[in-house]
């Protein structure tokens, strides 16, 4: 048990327990298993015990959606502005400012073009790690200039999501976000361009409540956390524990809002079927 | 009906009181002169209170128990009003009311939040705060005014959606992306208005429309200034900050272009006067009403999903 030993060290220790470890080994937050970088990543960053799913970013489901080579990133360099000069306990301009020197990304969602399996599509992925993946109006922008595009060029559209909801800081604005993506949204059902809403832990808030919802295929990962409200602000309506497994995928594909709950390594695939279902 | 009043309210109603009480006598005495001078005096405290009021103390009179709700409006403004129920798929959410009406010479779907005036009523209305079926129901009558082309007007007043275990299991977050799915595309002409609470999803699910107003002492954003403290200050303790902070008024949200119109009120407040309210609420649906009614449907729609996709601020560098 040398190894185990000696490598125990390098588990990175820090509170970002769920996104991607920055040591050679990390440690299952579903069975304990101690896993090794290379061959988290081989399995597509979930436990090969547990199947417990780790948090990635856009960056990786783009390797792991896309054909190689493919990805064209569209409105890369959008970035918000502080429309409210929103202060809290610290400026939402430093917080930005913060967030995209922390994670390289510019906002919360990242667009662009590609190829799955040879079928080419519009394709948009939210960050958790910038601000929670909260919706501003970037995310709003964005999101809704990736429906125009498949709208113009005839091409699916592909959404997976990962946020907490609405972004505070921008307040009214962000609200209107919900708003305009899934006008953007019916626009694109209007001219029968398939969307595929790919759901991973958490969507919440703002973003159930708008484009996450509105799939022509709803898919989901496993386990992950799916809701309007919070636990913790249901826990305080209703005065009581939550049942296990409340708000999770398998929930609600049993409460018959999602179509399929499906391994990311199987995502690929699943979605290639659906899409040569649906294209015209 | 047992009034309430706000800590800013009570030195102006103690002096409207007070003016009242030496009418009954001016019959008698001569006081007309101190009458007078009190009423200058009111009448001052009155602009100086109403034109400086916080954004905490708007949100305070949105809140007002004795506020005029959608049912009053409905009352005050709409004839032959015949209300609808039922989701057709689970039940009747009594926190929104709706139903076909008369305005002016036009019958429109009215739709709203609907709050409780006490505890019973309350509890029956579930403070206004909708389950997904209340927004189901909500769709369900919005289609059929679009099926017998009939306009829409909706009357938004929630402290947001129910966050409860059954909402949940129902669907809410679907519930309300619909809505806002289908009614940003409905043929027909929408209205919106906050009348008291716009909080967040909860009053964004009957939110799209050809006009968005708010009445003067309304709020409308993305969350309520108490959880707000409670999520970035991690205190309850911060809400007027976090009120200030959101920018939520009618005139902050007129600035910010996600709102046409601002409604005046009364002086003081709809609840001070809610005859008035209404007919100022009723003059001015009746007049966008005649607006948009010329436009052809398609054209509405198109207009409808340009000015949604107008809003928010970014920078493409
Ligand atoms: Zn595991």
């Amino acid at each position: 048990m040398a190894w185990f030993k000696r490598s125990k060290e390098n588990i990175s220790s820090d509170g970002q327990k769920k996104d991607i470890p920055d040591g050679m080994w990390t440690k299952c937050d579903g069975c304990g298993e101690i896993i090794h970088k290379k061959q988290l990543e081989q399995n597509y960053f979930t436990c090969a015990k547990c199947s417990y799913h780790f948090r990635i970013g856009s960056k990786e489901y783009f390797e792991i959606l896309l054909d190689h080579g493919t990805f064209k990133e569209t409105e890369k360099r959008m970035r918000s502005l502080d429309p409210l000069k929103f202060v809290d306990t610290k400026p939402y301009a430093k917080r930005i400012d913060e967030s995209i020197k922390k994670t390289g990304l510019h906002d919360a969602v990242r667009t662009g073009e590609g190829e799955m399996n040879g079928l080419p599509l519009v394709i948009a992925c939210m960050d958790f790690s910038f601000i929670g993946g909260s919706m501003g109006s970037v995310v709003g922008e964005k999101i809704s200039r990736a429906a125009d595009l498949a709208r113009k060029k005839k091409k699916p559209l592909l959404v997976i999501s990962s946020s907490g909801g609405a972004r505070m800081q921008e307040a009214a604005l962000s609200l209107m976000q919900m708003a305009k993506t899934s006008a953007k949204i019916a626009q694109l059902s209007d001219a029968g361009i398939p969307y595929i809403a790919v759901l991973a832990d958490p969507t919440a808030g703002g973003v159930t409540a708008s484009f996450a919802m509105l799939g022509d295929v709803q898919i989901a990962e496993p386990s992950a956390f799916i809701g309007f409200a919070g636990p913790r602000v249901i826990k305080q309506t209703i005065g009581k524990d939550l049942p296990k497994g409340f708000q999770r995928s398998e929930f609600l594909l049993e409460k018959g809002f999602l179509d399929m709950v499906v391994h990311r390594k199987e995502l690929k695939q699943t979605i290639t079927k659906v899409l040569q279902h649906l294209n015209p | 009906m047992a009034k309430v009043i706000l800590d800013f309210e009570k030195p102006i109603i103690e002096l409207e009181q007070k003016i009242a009480e030496m009418r009954k006598y001016a019959d008698n005495l001569d006081i007309s002169d101190e009458i007078g001078t009190l009423e200058g005096k009111v009448d001052q405290l009155r602009s100086s209170v109403y034109q400086n009021l916080t954004r905490w103390q708007r949100v305070q009179l949105a809140r007002h128990p004795d506020r005029p709700y959608t049912l009053d409006y409905i009352q005050y403004m709409i004839e032959d009003f015949v209300e609808l129920h039922g989701d057709r798929r689970y039940a009747d959410d009594k926190a929104i009311v709706g139903g076909f009406g008369r305005l002016d010479k036009d019958t429109v779907l009215i739709l709203g939040h609907q709050k409780g005036r006490d505890t019973k009523s309350n509890i029956y209305r579930n403070f206004g705060m909708p389950n997904p079926e209340g927004y189901r129901k909500a769709l369900r009558l919005m289609l059929l005014a679009t099926k017998f082309g009939k306009p829409i007007i909706t009357l938004l007043d929630t402290p947001g959606a129910y966050p409860g275990l059954g909402a949940e299991e129902r669907g809410q977050g679907e519930a309300i992306a619909r809505n806002l799915f289908e009614m940003s595309h409905l043929p027909v002409p929408i209205i919106v208005v906050v009348i008291g609470e716009g909080a967040s999803g909860g009053a964004l699910g009957m939110g799209i429309g050809d006009r968005v107003m708010m009445l003067e002492n309304s709020w409308y954003s993305v969350i309520s200034p108490e959880s707000c403290s409670s999520i970035l200050w991690r205190s309850w303790e911060f809400k007027e900050q976090a009120a200030e902070a959101l920018k939520l008024t009618a005139k902050d949200l007129l600035e910010q272009k996600i709102i046409d119109r601002i409604i005046p009120e009364p002086m003081g407040g709809a609840h001070r006067d809610p005859l008035i309210a209404a007919a100022t609420l009723k003059r001015t649906l009746i007049e966008e009403l005649k607006a948009l009614k010329k436009i052809k449907p398609d054209r509405l729609v198109q207009l409808r999903i340009e000015k949604f996709s107008a809003m928010g601020e970014w920078k493409s560098t």
